[in-house]
């Protein structure tokens, strides 16, 4: 394990006790042995404690996490088998997402996913998951290829958000969200989406027009970036920690709110901390929303979804 | 997202022009862009279009409706219509609320869009136009609502959809509601398409951020005005992402109708008669006879259930039932 997050301080401290414990191995003398198994507990202990009242700001650093695992991490630890599928067949291939057919508990599915890239030269190779308009258009074919065989199609979330360069003008960013949201409201297969990092902005809703939205514990979604939204509040991102608390972008909130349907429990410390356990946690959570989604004849289901998007945002009228 | 109002320098008067370059007194305004002083009686007339540089002066969504509709056969629909404040946003101690309450009191609108039906050249349509004075036209639940609704009385009516786009994006006090009405208003537009009834979306000064990649990207037939900023991100946003200057003007309608993105720039004193020549020559196709011709959702559910389990001899009359309905 590695606690290395502001907030997180005191597990570091912990942390390293144990290490040096651990380190004595065989020489370890006995009243040692007692004293790290004391630091292991208070350090589970603490952690729970800390992990339990994240702040929607520590929530953020946890959903930013480097170690944290990504689209292609996922998808390796949950399926039998995946090919990836490359390009939009118009303009290139944007590798901020990724997608192909994939063996999921033994059926396939269509899987696609934002893909952030670890380490310098992927994270360029991904333009760190901020797709371009080729990545929607990519997605919208990948889904209306699910669409025609008949495969449910499964998203996952991680993005600070899409991409925003001259170019993407150019191409059309704006119409390449619209037209994913617009393929995903009337697609007519069962369609499950995760966020499994960073919900950001339309350029997460572009791949998550879903009939069941899951997020993953530690998980945030957000209406712009805290940093963002901050600065068209208050034209200062310093402001970016208040402003994350009062949009309510964490798991537990928007699940408290009812807009989502299932908050994924994440391992001890965050995903970060246990790639294996993460992925078999979502797994089951899929697996079973993939069950209750096929038992729904697809004109209903269509139907459903169209109901659960019509039915949000509350209003009033004044009197 | 959203910028705050940036030209709010309207004060109270609701019918004044939001955009920058006001002049402080009603005998003279300022164009914004060539710095020429006009005659607010001439600007008038001239539909606030600056007559030395053709600037287009940002319209209040009333001043929107007079321009395009028949006079006198608007009817607003939902007026009262109000945000209900879903996550008691509160940041640095200034509550959403309150700035609720002061924009209604400074603008003189309900909320940052106003929705109903009318006539334009005598054909019927139902609409939603966008106030930019409301924070920024931001979309929040209420604009959504809104859109949605003005969508739901096409679909209905039969009537074609036009949708007057101006806004800075979601509306962030209402987080992540306000994200999911992107979602909400192009669910409906899938199901306008589906019943065959068009939709015509015109973008106005200035459009950015989550309105411009739901709604207002997806019309049958996309409009602009001149000059109108049209972007995802805006050039301010892009130069702060991308640590680039960009040229004045980058990207605006004469931009996206280059790329491809929407069909036509109108100058404002051509858009009311453009609308009406689309209006005629988009004809609403009528109802397919299976088909339902209503929006509820429930209705075609249960005439769905109820095709399915009528034997195949009935059918016919289910269907003219529908008929019966439709006219
Ligand atoms: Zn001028």
């Amino acid at each position: 394990m590695v606690y290395d997050l502001e907030f997180e301080k005191p597990l570091a401290e912990l942390e390293k006790r144990i290490a040096s414990l651990q380190r004595k191995g065989e020489r370890l003398r006995p009243e040692e042995h007692v004293q790290l198994q004391e630091y292991e507990r208070e350090l589970r202990r603490r952690t729970e404690e800390i992990y339990r009242s994240l702040t929607a700001w520590q929530t953020v650093q946890v959903a930013r996490h480097k170690d944290r695992p990504y689209t292609a991490d996922f998808i390796h630890l949950m399926c039998e088998e995946f090919f990836e599928l490359h390009g939009d067949r118009r303009v290139g291939d944007d590798q901020a997402i990724i997608g192909g057919p994939a063996l999921f508990n033994g059926e396939t599915v269509m899987i696609i996913g934002h893909e952030k890239g670890r380490g310098m030269r992927e994270k360029m190779y991904h333009n760190n998951g901020m797709p371009h308009p080729e990545g929607y258009h990519k997605a919208i074919r990948l889904m209306e290829q699910a669409e025609k065989f008949g495969y449910p199609v499964i998203c996952l979330v991680d993005t600070q958000g899409a991409f925003l360069g001259l170019e993407d003008e150019e191409r059309g960013q704006g119409s390449a969200i619209a037209a994913s949201l617009y393929a995903m409201a009337r697609l007519r297969v069962p369609i499950i989406a995760a966020v499994i990092g960073e919900g950001g902005s339309g350029g997460a809703l572009a791949i998550s027009v879903a009939d069941r939205l899951l997020m993953l514990e530690y998980s945030i979604y957000t209406v712009a970036a805290p940093e963002a939204a901050a600065s068209i509040i208050w034209r200062d991102k310093v402001y970016a920690p208040q402003t994350a608390e009062a949009m309510r972008i964490s798991a537990r909130e928007l699940y408290a709110l009812g807009l989502i349907d299932e908050l994924v429990p994440e391992p001890l410390g965050g995903a970060h901390h246990n790639h294996r356990l993460a992925a078999e946690n979502l797994k089951m959570a899929l697996i079973h929303h993939l069950q209750e989604l096929r038992q729904i004849p697809v004109d209903r289901l269509v139907q459903m979804r169209y109901e659960k998007y019509r039915a949000v945002g509350p209003f009033g009228f004044a009197s | 997202m959203a910028k705050e109002a940036a030209g709010s320098s309207g004060g109270p008067q609701p019918e004044r022009p939001s955009g920058p370059g006001v002049a402080p007194d009603n005998l003279m305004v300022k164009c914004p862009k060539c710095k020429e002083i006009l005659y607010s009686r001439d600007w008038e007339k001239n539909l606030k279009v600056c007559s030395r540089c053709n600037y287009h002066f940002r319209l209040t969504a009333h001043e929107r409706v007079s321009l395009l509709l028949d006079p006198g056969s608007f009817v607003e629909l939902d007026a009262a219509m109000v945000s209900v404040d879903p996550l008691n946003f509160v940041s640095r101690s200034q509550s959403y609320a309150a700035k609720l309450q002061e924009e209604r009191a400074k603008v003189g609108l309900n909320e940052a869009a106003i929705r109903g039906y009318g006539t334009i050249e005598g054909l019927p349509l139902s609409l939603a136009v966008m106030d930019f004075r409301f924070i920024g036209g931001s979309m929040g639940s209420v604009v959504g609502e809104k859109v949605t609704r003005a969508i739901e009385l096409g679909l209905e009516r039969r009537w074609p959809v036009l949708v007057v786009s101006t806004s800075g994006g979601a509306r962030m006090q209402e987080g992540f509601y306000s994200l999911l009405q992107m979602a909400k208003t192009v669910a409906a537009l899938a199901r306008l398409s589906e019943a065959r009834i068009p939709y015509f979306s015109l973008i106005t000064d200035p459009t950015t951020g989550g309105v411009t990649a739901s709604f207002a990207m997806l019309g049958d037939v996309i409009l602009a005005e001149p000059g109108a900023l049209i972007a995802f991100a805006g050039p301010r946003v892009i130069e702060q992402f991308m640590h680039v200057k960009l040229p004045e003007g980058t990207v605006n309608s004469e931009f996206v109708l280059q790329h491809g993105m929407i069909d036509a720039v109108v100058h404002r004193r051509e858009l009311r008669a453009t609308l009406a020549r689309l209006l005629r020559l988009y004809k609403v196709p009528e109802a397919e006879r299976a088909q339902q011709s209503a929006p509820a959702a429930q209705s075609s559910v249960e005439a769905a259930t109820l095709l399915s389990r009528q034997p195949a001899q009935s059918r016919a009359e289910v269907g003219g039932g529908q008929d019966g309905l439709r006219s």
